[in-house]
């Protein structure tokens, strides 16, 4: 258990995370892949999540939408391209609101003293798609804050 | 926090020069005039000013007077923008994280 380490070089598309879990690499990888599981953790805590199909098989295709409370949709979607079990995953990533703007992810689950080490390399078609995506995951986390922050008022002040 | 995209886009490009990113790490060590700064870099002082002008319109450093000389400084406010830009996605990253950790206690219980 640790923090994860986000490596995003200035004037470069490529976004390198890196991650520990108390696990092995074959649970990680069965959390990461099992589209039951993924339902559970994948998507923002304040969004309804679908998963509409994850097949995690070479050429095997992926869908999930995110819905907020007002009902808008944010659908993500690709193809995975080689497997490993326990071991890698490489695939394709697109948001479909950015339709074209495909990027390329490398994960890697590699065994460590303590559990495993979570490795994720995203190569993205642009600098700018990459700052993008960044700063859409800024816009969603401070959502996220805004809205733990007001149910924490809401209770405090009985309302 | 207030983010304003436009200065994170020229703070982002001013940023985006690796003779910028230098004289910021310099300046970050203390003030520093341009002579000062352009000292360990093989370019002419005219390229030097010209990377201080950049980030000086950037809202990345300032320049003071001081007698006959013009000290450049950083600009703590703007780097604390550009680093709380990459830490939010970061903490967003480790909360979805977090929540796998709960999955795979779960995964784990069932495994024994």
């Amino acid at each position: 258990m640790s923090d994860t380490i986000i490596n995003a070089p200035a004037n470069t598309p490529f976004i390198e995370v890196l991650r520990d879990f108390d696990a092995t690499p074959a649970q990680l990888f069965k959390v990461s892949t099992d589209p039951d599981l993924i339902a559970q953790w994948l998507g923002p805590n304040n969004l309804e999540m679908e998963v509409v199909e994850y097949d995690v098989r070479p050429g095997g295709r992926y869908r999930y939408i995110h819905r907020d409370p007002s009902g808008a949709e944010f659908a993500f979607r690709g193809v995975f391209h080689a497997i490993e079990p326990g071991a890698m995953v490489i695939q394709t990533f697109e948001y479909e609101g950015f339709p074209g703007e495909v990027s390329l992810e490398k994960a890697t689950y590699t065994a460590t003293a303590n559990g495993v080490q979570l490795r994720t390399w995203s190569v993205f078609p642009s600098i700018e798609a990459r700052d993008g995506m960044v700063a859409s995951g800024m816009e969603r986390g401070l959502t996220e804050g805004l809205d733990k922050l007001a149910a924490l008022v809401a209770k405090e002040t009985g309302r | 926090m207030e983010y304003d995209e436009a200065a994170l886009d020229r703070a982002f490009l001013a940023l985006a020069d690796p003779v910028r990113r230098a004289l910021i790490a310099r300046l970050s060590r203390g003030p520093a005039t341009v002579n000062e700064l352009a000292e360990p870099f093989p370019i002419t002082l005219q390229a030097v000013s010209r990377h201080i002008s950049v980030l000086e319109a950037a809202g990345l450093i300032t320049r003071t007077r001081d007698g006959q000389r013009r000290p450049c400084h950083l600009a703590p406010s703007a780097l604390e923008q550009l680093t709380g830009w990459i830490d939010q996605y970061r903490l967003t990253t480790e909360r979805r994280f977090r929540r796998i950790d709960a999955v795979l206690e779960t995964v784990k219980e069932q495994d024994q």
